[in-house]
């Protein structure tokens, strides 16, 4: 199977669900709004020509000057069967980060939602235990939002100068 | 190995006197126990010290001590993130007196190239300090350098140091108590 052959497959399955796709670094990418993630995911898993039943990542983006999308779910999702990867992408605005949560359909996504969480702040809905996970639990933030310095705020004996702040 | 000749020691017919107290501290320099604190590169610099080539325990300190209470010198070998600081703190606090610190290299010292939200920025931060190894990491002769000024440090220590006013002050900045003080004053 091919990016073209998939793609073809996807638009013929999916319909008006599939926003927006392209390919990346010689994997396609589809965008998919937020709502029909989780059934379009579900989809692609079980369709048995699809079959992309392994879920290798999730992660997030923030797009800061994007108003009313400044935050990008993307999950990576591999097809054994057919050796071909799939980008599947889904932008949320900063004022409800919420998504319903992959752990019905991967256990594997338990941790990687909960990192999601933890650096980006996006709600998993469902999640058995939607905590911080590598982060101290007294971090009153999330660090990965562009918003926060990398830098640690309390460190006094950087000359700025010198250190590019 | 111990050498009685340092101190000051009035020589007679079979005997030498000197203080009790530098006696005991000539002893502790002599045997002190290690506890290992590594969590990156400078603990692989750690294990280099400690093998044969490098060979800490020509210094009385062949037995590492994996438990805190055991333990009279603690060494935090590598980045301490602020999630594992309060175990860090712990440990040291677990620790019986009298007690060191030795900070190797960067990260542990003042955080290092880590400076984010993620990493202590030095563990004096939580707790104090006695000898700071510099390096990225330290070469094995730099952590033996700063085992050296340990032993220095123990040598001429008064044996109670866990009594005085300072030390009490010293650990009340970091707000951990000093144990036992009061059982066998």
């Amino acid at each position: 199977m091919t990016n073209n052959s998939l793609l073809d497959l996807l638009q013929e399955h999916l319909g008006t669900k599939l926003i927006a796709s392209e390919v990346l670094f010689d994997t396609l990418v589809i965008e998919i709004s937020p709502s029909e993630a989780y059934d379009v995911i579900d989809f692609i898993k079980n369709d048995t020509t699809l079959s992309f039943n392994f879920l290798t990542l999730i992660g997030a983006v923030h797009y800061p000057e994007e108003k009313g999308r400044e935050l990008c779910v993307v999950y990576h999702m591999h097809s054994w069967k057919n050796a071909i990867r799939l980008r599947i992408k889904s932008y949320l605005s900063q004022e409800n980060p919420s998504i319903k949560s992959l752990t019905t359909l991967f256990d594997g996504a338990n941790w990687q939602e909960r990192e999601t969480f933890d650096f980006f702040g996006i709600q998993f809905e469902g999640h058995p235990n939607m905590t911080r996970i590598l982060n101290m639990d007294e971090m009153d933030y999330h660090p990965m939002l562009k918003q926060y310095h990398l830098e640690d705020e309390t460190r006094e004996d950087k000359d700025d100068r010198f250190f590019g702040r | 190995m111990g050498k009685i000749e340092d101190l000051e020691v009035i020589n007679g017919e079979g005997y030498q006197l000197t203080t009790l107290d530098k006696a005991v501290a000539l002893a502790r320099a002599n045997s002190v126990w290690p506890l290992p604190f590594a969590t990156s590169c400078c603990g692989i610099e750690f294990m280099a010290t400690m093998g044969s080539t490098y060979d800490l325990s020509r210094f009385g300190m062949e037995r590492m001590s994996f438990t805190p209470r055991q333990s009279d010198l603690l060494i935090v070998a590598g980045t301490i993130s602020k999630k594992l600081a309060p175990v860090l703190k712990k440990v040291y606090e677990q620790m019986a007196e009298p007690k060191w610190v030795l900070s190797v290299g960067a990260c542990a010292s003042s955080g290092g190239i880590f400076d984010t939200y993620s990493v202590l920025q030095g563990i004096d931060r939580i707790i104090p300090v006695d000898v700071y190894v510099p390096g990225c990491p330290p070469r094995p002769e730099q952590i033996i350098d700063g085992v050296m000024n340990i032993h220095r440090l123990v040598k001429h220590e008064p044996m109670r140091r866990r009594y005085s006013e300072e030390y009490r002050h010293l650990l009340g900045n970091y707000e951990i108590e000093v144990t036992n003080a009061d059982n066998d004053k």
